[in-house]
């Protein structure tokens, strides 16, 4: 860990201002940066404290959707009551997340910009050779311990998982982020590698995450999220899956369904081929178990991670008939 | 299937402790909640790194990050100029030490030793260490030490190409009959190979230690699982005399084998201290825990039982490897369990060792009998759906009345009551024997069982107990707490000998100033220690008791009485009819201040050398088969498991567990030790790996959240069942082992389960998911 200036910010535009600053990083619930730069991938020059910012932390549900302030914590927003009947889904990503001491710390805004797990990511010292984290080094995961890394979205430049799960639940919802000046869809703020690794948001200096709007749907509402993995508690997904689910009057044919997946792709994975497939259908079994399927379509593997791909269509499957179970 | 036959039959033995009721929480035997707790809940409890002493400094290491090969430089420059940056140490610079005295008490060969290495055998070695005025200081330099290196090819583990059959180990040979031709000849043959990974003992507490030299005195606070060995170790690193070198280590978060030794980083800090004049911290990062000392061996076994079509096993041939470093030698025992578990007419078991690059593999939890019960526990549930009787009757039919292997008895062996006890309260006899046979919805539920066993292994010990002016009493050893509850059993032995209440008596523990102490390992401190202080407080008792009859200033000197009673910290005659008074009213009229005795358990003609070997290396332990007994501790685990039949998710429901520990100093903290044991056992069984990149020799998942060790979440109610009886050939007080017991057999349990539930037999541990999708 090298020195660094603090700056604690006063207002929203000072941090975004100071944020703009080479080398400046913000502080927020600091549950990943101080990680980060405890292995000596994150370096900041100046870190933006901007845990005191007053109105950045508020939460509104109403009929239109949810607006939640990017210092809300973890925890908070998981047990917001109207979080919880209106967007399920949402609340139970964030429960199954990390752990109570990181949920009761980590922000909402902190929580879309944590970094992948990838072993080789996260340890300069002994591996060089990281796409992400200086372009052009090479990819020291392919042909490595690739058992936690991505079948979907990867590039010959990397294959790290995004390791969330909130995201996967807002990508599924089509929520909004606010980043000051301008609004962006969640499916839109996380990058695909391609050649850019480097690259994982789309956001520019001088941004900051403020709010995350939800509209709400009925799709929404009747929600869930379903982790898979190996540990009960405190581990990330072998493979998640973020459903909704809208039925027509009959209570059993598919108006709206939503699906995106968690653990298996380089970022929140929205899945339409499955939503599509099953929309106007009535629900049944094996009628969504093939569909699920098409949730892993073009994934590629690297040996050890072979099981995602047998593995998340099962999840997907399994999230869309608990779903139609309530009916 | 006769396991309904089997019944446990309450009253039957004397367990010697709180179950038999009129046992008091105080006495040896009762439920005495830990003494220690209080300060480590409130944090009062202050561990080796958490010192504070005035101008410490702060070490840092820097490691290799090549697996075999040899440094070409170490280029220390940047280093050197960074801020706060006091010293750079490499093995240009350090030290001249000796080697020292290993643990088995080899005389050591006249090299120098160096703990930074200049030849590379494993990824993560010491090469270099900063030592700043910060921690951060000295994070920021390390980071600034160039090491160019000339790389050769490395051995990556057991299954690289390169690694060959190893060196046959022939001291682990154990064979009688005909075991190959009697396997050829058996009606009914199964034959399987049964692998672990490598395992880290992931102790709360990571290592480290602040070394600080007054002169030529060397003091270390450092958790510690052996002061006395430890102590022995730096002094003849810096060759000075024993007495020089004190280790504290009051508290300890946990060590499960991995803190009985002083490794190269100790010697580093020691050597920095000396070489500045100014107290050294060095913490060992977590992700440094897995390559600064070693954890479980990888290994491999293979187990073929040849039976009749009743399922009595005629001979086993069991095979055995495991995985050790470049330039040292651990031998992680596999035939342990498989030698005594079962009747066997014919036997045979060698084991190999195979060198890999790896850091030297060390002890974790119930080393050798841990691997050896996976394999032959698994093999015997194998075996009974190969003939199609029921997994525990198996057990049952192939029982060892006496230990196969040594032919000797049994001191004590309450297996079958373990088996009793445990079906009966897990519902065994419920089960349905078919694989797949029972399921909640989506979760196939599976049911499986295995037995574990763990040699009695005993040493001599010795303690200090005091009678002070208040009345109350000192208890002193070189010996520690881990977790285990040596401050609580000890406090309760000298209550009970002395006739005072638990809450008067102060244990005074690790500090190698105290009377000497032995290893903390293979379970035998609580036998040992506790017959120590047995001694030592009887003797204190012996010396008040004659002080009160016969000093001219007792009130009880004209009773001419023989003995006395002392009771709730009061004596008074046997028969009531003299003073009565409190101890530290006797001690004020009889003019002491207090009144100490030495115990140890020492033979009579012991000398000096034996005793400074006692308690310095392993050298004088007594074998489980010395004279006329076999001791072991024995248990029997019955574990259901629920195992998602599309995620391929396997989670433990219910635990029972049977155990066999003689008897229980402390009932409620020996449960304690099963259970942890049972936690440590799932975790193994499902989650734990040290997952090596091929192309680099190096452990990836070297961090507790990659590492994955079981939650809170991943344990069910655990529930326990003491069956053991007074052992009087395993200890002074009649205890056998307790802390490495509870994990042998539960990950076999949990397989067996799996197996029960899905139909799949997974034979390499952790049983992840992708093994049963």
């Amino acid at each position: 860990m090298r020195d660094f200036s603090y700056l604690r910010a006063g207002s929203v535009d000072a941090a975004r201002e100071a944020a703009a600053l080479p080398g400046a990083m913000l502080l927020a619930g600091g549950t990943t940066l101080v990680d980060l730069a405890k292995c000596g991938v994150a370096e900041p020059e100046t870190v933006v404290d901007i845990t005191h910012l007053k109105g950045l932390d508020t939460i509104a549900v109403d009929d239109r959707g949810a607006t939640i302030g990017a210092l809300a914590r973890m925890s908070r927003v998981a047990d917001h009551a109207d979080i919880k009947s209106r967007f399920p889904a949402v609340s139970e990503a964030l429960w199954q997340a990390a752990s109570a001491q990181l949920r009761n710390m980590a922000t909402i805004g902190g929580n879309l910009m944590q970094r992948t797990r990838c072993p080789y990511f996260r340890d300069p010292a002994n591996f060089p050779a990281c796409n992400k984290r200086s372009p052009g080094s090479g990819c020291s995961a392919i042909g490595g311990v690739t058992r936690g890394h991505a079948v979907l979205g990867t590039s010959e430049a990397c294959i790290a998982t995004y390791p969330g799960d909130l995201a996967v639940a807002l990508v599924a919802f089509d929520a909004i982020l606010h980043l000051g000046d301008r609004q962006v869809a969640v499916d839109d703020f996380f990058l695909p590698p391609g050649s850019t690794p480097e690259r994982e948001h789309a956001i520019e200096p001088g941004e900051m995450i403020t709010a995350i709007g939800i509209p709400a749907s009925a799709a929404a509402r009747r929600s869930t999220y379903l982790k898979v993995r190996d540990r009960q508690s405190y581990e990330f997904a072998a493979a998640s899956a973020a459903v909704g689910i809208e039925f027509e009057a009959d209570g059993r044919t598919i108006r709206d369904l939503r699906v995106a997946l968690g653990g298996v792709a380089t970022k929140p994975w929205r899945a339409r081929a499955v939503e599509e497939a099953l929309k106007g259908k009535v629900l049944e079994p094996e009628v969504v178990r093939q569909a699920s399927l098409l949730a892993v379509e073009g994934a590629v593997d690297h040996g050890a991670n072979h099981y995602k791909i047998e593995l998340a269509p099962r999840v997907v499957a399994r999230a869309i008939l608990k779903m139609g179970e309530t009916a | 299937m006769t396991v309904h036959e089997l019944r446990t039959r309450p009253g039957d033995a004397k367990r010697g402790d709180a179950s038999d009721g009129a046992v008091l929480a105080d006495q040896v035997g009762g439920r005495l909640s830990r003494v220690d707790g209080p300060a480590k809940i409130t944090g009062a409890a202050k561990y080796a790194v958490e010192q504070q002493l005035e101008g410490l400094t702060y070490a840092v290491l820097v490691e290799s990050t090549i697996a075999a090969g040899r440094v070409q430089s170490i280029d220390t420059a940047a280093a050197e100029a960074a801020p706060g940056v006091l010293l750079v140490l490499t093995p240009d610079n350090f030290l001249p030490l000796r080697t020292a005295t290993d643990w088995l008490g080899t005389p050591p060969p006249a090299v120098a030793y160096c703990p930074l290495a200049r030849s590379i055998t494993f990824s993560g070695q010491h090469i270099a260490a900063v030592v700043a005025e910060s921690f951060e200081q000295a994070v920021a330099a390390a980071a600034l030490v160039k090491i160019a290196y000339d790389e050769a090819p490395a051995i990556v583990d057991l299954s690289d190409p390169k690694a060959g059959d190893g060196i046959a180990v022939d001291a682990m040979t154990k064979e009688w009959g005909e075991a190959e031709t009697a396997f050829a000849s058996a009606p009914v043959r199964i034959c399987n190979a049964y692998n672990t990974p490598r395992e880290y003992q992931a102790p709360m507490e990571p290592h480290g230690l602040i070394a600080k030299w007054q002169d030529d005195q060397l003091t270390v606070w450092e958790p510690s699982q052996w002061l006395d060995g430890m102590a022995r170790t730096y002094a003849e690193w810096f060759g000075v005399p024993f007495e020089n070198v004190r280790l504290v280590s009051p508290y300890i978060g946990g060590g499960f084998g991995s803190k009985a030794f002083a490794y190269g980083y100790g010697a580093v800090a020691a050597v920095a201290a000396k070489m500045l004049g100014r107290p050294v911290k060095l913490a060992v990062s977590r992700p440094q825990t897995f390559t600064a000392y070693g954890g479980r061996a990888a290994t491999r076994q293979t187990v073929a039982l040849g039976a009749n079509a009743e399922g009595q096993i005629q001979s086993i041939v069991h095979r055995g490897v495991n995985e050790t470093s470049v330039d040292g030698m651990w031998v992680e025992p596999l035939g342990s369990v498989t030698s005594v578990m079962y009747a066997t007419p014919n036997f045979s078991s060698r084991q190999n060792v195979v060198r890999v690059n790896t850091v030297v593999p060390g002890a974790l939890r119930a080393p050798g009998e841990n691997p050896s019960a996976f394999g032959i526990e698994s093999a015997i549930d194998e075996l009974a759906y190969e003939v199609g009787i029921d997994p525990l009757e198996i057990r049952l039919r192939n029982y060892a009345e006496q230990d196969p292997h040594a032919k000797k008895p049994w001191s004590t062996r309450q297996l079958r009551e373990a088996f009793a006890a445990g079906a009966e309260a897990f519902g065994w006899s419920k089960r349905t024997p078919q694989p797949r046979s029972m399921r909640d919805g989506n979760q196939l539920i599976g049911w499986g069982v295995a037995a574990g066993t763990y040699p009695v292994r005993r040493a001599y010990g010795e303690a200090v107990v005091r009678i002070l002016a208040d009345g109350s009493v000192e208890v002193e050893s070189s010996s520690i707490d881990m977790g285990q509850g040596t401050y609580t059993i000890l406090a309760q032995t000298a209550a009970e000998v002395l006739g005072v209440p638990a809450e008067n008596v102060i244990v005074k523990l690790g500090d190698s100033r105290y009377a000497r102490a032995g290893v903390t390992g293979g379970s035998r401190l609580a036998g040992v220690m506790t017959g120590a202080v047995h001694k030592a407080a009887s003797a204190a008792l012996d010396q008040l008791v004659g002080l009160a009859i016969s000093d001219p200033a007792s009130p009880f000197h004209t009773l001419q009485a023989n003995t006395l009673v002392v009771a709730n910290g009061r004596i008074s005659s046997p028969r009531g009819n003299g003073p009565e008074v409190s101890i530290a009213e006797l001690l004020s009229s009889v003019g002491r201040q207090h009144i100490e005795a030495k115990g140890d358990t020492m033979p009579a003609n012991s000398t000096v050398e034996d005793r400074y070997k006692n308690y310095t290396t392993i050298a004088m332990a007594l074998p489980h088969t010395e004279g006329d007994y076999s001791r072991h501790s024995w248990c029997a685990h019955f574990i259901e498991v629920r195992v998602d039949e599309d995620f391929g998710t396997v989670r433990v429901s219910r635990v029972v567990s049977a155990l066999d520990s003689g008897r229980l100093y402390n009932p409620k903290l020996a449960e304690s030790q099963w259970k942890g044991g049972i936690i440590m056992g799932i975790g193994q069984a499902l989650l734990e790996e040290g997952i090596v990149d091929r192309r680099h020799g190096r452990i990836v998942n070297n961090n507790l959240a990659d590492y994955l060790i079981a939650t809170n979440a991943d344990i069910p109610d655990i529930e326990v069942i003491s069956v053991g009886i007074p052992d009087p050939h395993s200890s002074v007080l009649g205890g056998k082992g307790v802390g490495e017991l509870g994990i042998v057999g539960v990950a076999p349990a949990i397989a067996n389960a799996v197996f029960h539930a899905t139909g799949k037999r997974v034979r390499d541990l952790p049983i992840t998911l992708e093994k049963l999708i």
